[in-house]
């Protein structure tokens, strides 16, 4: 499978996902699909309340009954630590009821389609599903059947919302405003939806975004492609270069199947020319920032030492990830009760 | 719309200082006692009353805050708000509480307020202070300070006004339509 760029949204899809009752609040949104098209002030509201998020879990009982009688499935065709866990974990501290369905586990198995195990799902009395799926868009298809919402948890290669909110607020935490802040991001942005939603999300705060990685990892388009349709990123090649001077440094995992897909000609020259490691990380600004989204391949993207260093916000990340998911299922159900639930069929 | 107004800023501050003598008086000292202000006007509120006793037992009091935006049991209906901020509170167990907002009115915020309070300790006790009470209660609540009871018609706007929260200071009535139309 190949895709050269992420594309923007073909124009039958199921936008606007939101709900028709006009509201003065921030958030209108049922589902969250990814941040292609979300405003700076929906970013803003989704940080600030995820600080609320990060009082309530320091507590000595992190409990809260905001989403008592919720329900909340999480649907998961592929396999995930983190990001399962933290949703599971974001519902229970809201009070709400959270029900794991992995695929290989239920009807899915026996050939249930998408649509009809999101029904299905639906009529036991899911309120709002979580989907992973290794098709890019499949949370574009379940929102258009579903009457509950839906929470992308990753799509194949497009999109991965919640990471990049929880990237984000970790550099806000961190370092501030992002606003002409240097990120970059090395690795596998080709084959990667953690990248995709982090670029639409930092380069709509302003950050200065540039993407590294080996010209067959870049995806084909992404320079030149006309304003206004993809983020605007800078392409450098050689890290020793896009490193100096940043403010964030971004690693992505290195997947080994793409070893064997003859993208990079090997695993040691791939971690030669663009590990992040204590010598690279000198040229970066004192103190920058490394994030990584896990699982991290020590000794290929990342050497060690830099991962378990005093820069590494790799741990926070994963905390952080418990408060934006919360976030997230706070403002996502306060639209649904706000709107009320659409009847069956009805367009979005 | 009509308004009439109630409390002159003179008034919000004579009524701040008498409940803080009350509450000293109520609780024989300030032993153990925390202010909690409730967001958003309670919050100042909480602090003028602990400063007033200050200036008269020369003690210094812990005041905090509390959001019970994720405490509320309106929150499946219309214009519930999405915006919830961070609380901050000292340690309660065991000590005094005197909970303190603008406005008591059906008593289901103060209801949210006691199961938030709860969850950050077991507090020896909690009291109730507030600048006005507007009547209409929904629940068995009751204030045990309260500046000003003001008489309304479910369809009027108390408008409680704080320097700190919006810059001016007062408290007005505005009756509302259903209220005129009783006239």
């Amino acid at each position: 499978m190949t895709i050269r760029a992420p594309q923007p949204r073909p124009t039958d899809a199921p936008a606007p996902l939101t709900t028709s009752d006009a509201d003065e609040s921030a958030w209108q949104r049922r589902h969250l699909l990814d941040l292609d098209d979300v405003s700076v002030d929906e970013l803003d509201l989704v940080l600030q309340t995820a600080d609320t998020m990060k009082e309530v879990l320091s507590r000595e009982v992190p409990r809260v009954p905001a989403l008592r009688g919720t329900t909340i499935m999480t649907l998961f065709y592929e396999n995930s630590t983190r990001t399962r866990a933290s949703f599971e974990l974001a519902g229970k501290v809201l009070g709400a009821d959270v029900i794991n369905v992995s695929a290989s586990a239920s009807s899915v198995s026996k050939g249930e389609s998408l649509i009809d195990t999101v029904k299905t799902l639906q009529a036991v009395g899911a309120d709002v599903i979580v989907l992973r799926h290794n098709r890019s868009g499949a949370p574009y298809l379940a929102a258009r059947h579903a009457r509950c919402s839906i929470i992308n948890a990753g799509d194949g290669l497009h999109a991965h919302p919640t990471q990049a909110l929880l990237d984000l607020l970790t550099i806000r935490s961190r370092i501030g405003d992002v606003r002409g802040k240097r990120v970059v991001i090395v690795g596998d942005v080709l084959h990667s939806r953690v990248a995709r939603s982090n670029l639409w999300s930092l380069t709509a705060l302003g950050a200065d975004v540039t993407v590294c990685a080996p010209r067959t990892l870049v995806p084909v388009g992404l320079e030149h492609a006309p304003e206004g349709t993809l983020p605007p990123v800078r392409v450098e090649i050689d890290l020793d270069r896009a490193i100096v001077g940043a403010d964030v440094v971004m690693a992505l995992r290195m997947q080994h199947e793409r070893m064997q897909g003859g993208f990079v000609p090997g695993v040691r020259e791939y971690s030669r020319l663009y590990q992040i490691n204590a010598a690279r990380l000198a040229r970066a600004k004192p103190g920058a920032l490394v994030l990584h989204p896990g699982p991290m391949n020590e000794g290929v993207e990342i050497s060690h030492e830099v991962a378990h260093g005093l820069q590494s916000h790799v741990e926070e990340q994963v905390t952080n990830g418990v408060a934006v998911r919360m976030a997230v299922l706070w403002l996502i159900t306060r639209t649904l009760s706000r709107g009320g639930r659409l009847p069956a069929g009805s367009a979005l | 719309m009509p308004e009439a107004n109630i409390m002159s800023p003179a008034d919000i501050r004579r009524a701040i200082v008498r409940i803080a003598h009350e509450i000293v008086e109520h609780n024989r000292g300030t032993q153990d006692l925390v202010f909690v202000g409730m967001r958003t006007r309670g919050v100042p509120l909480a602090q003028r009353i602990a400063a007033a006793i200050t200036e008269f037992e020369h003690e210094q009091l812990p005041v905090g805050t509390l959001d019970v935006g994720l405490y509320r049991d309106d929150l499946t209906e219309r214009g519930s708000s999405v915006n919830i901020q961070p609380s901050d509170l000292p340690d309660v167990a065991g000590k005094r509480v005197v909970l303190c907002d603008d406005v008591l009115y059906t008593g289901r915020t103060v209801r949210a307020a006691l199961d938030a309070l709860i969850d950050f300790g077991r507090p020896e006790r909690i009291q109730l202070a507030v600048l006005v009470d507007r009547g209409h209660r929904e629940l068995p609540i009751r204030a045990d300070f309260v500046g000003k009871n003001i008489p309304t018609s479910r369809g009027d706007d108390v408008q409680v006004r704080l320097g700190e929260t919006d810059g001016e200071e007062y408290v007005r009535v505005a009756a509302g339509e259903e209220a005129e139309a009783l006239r």
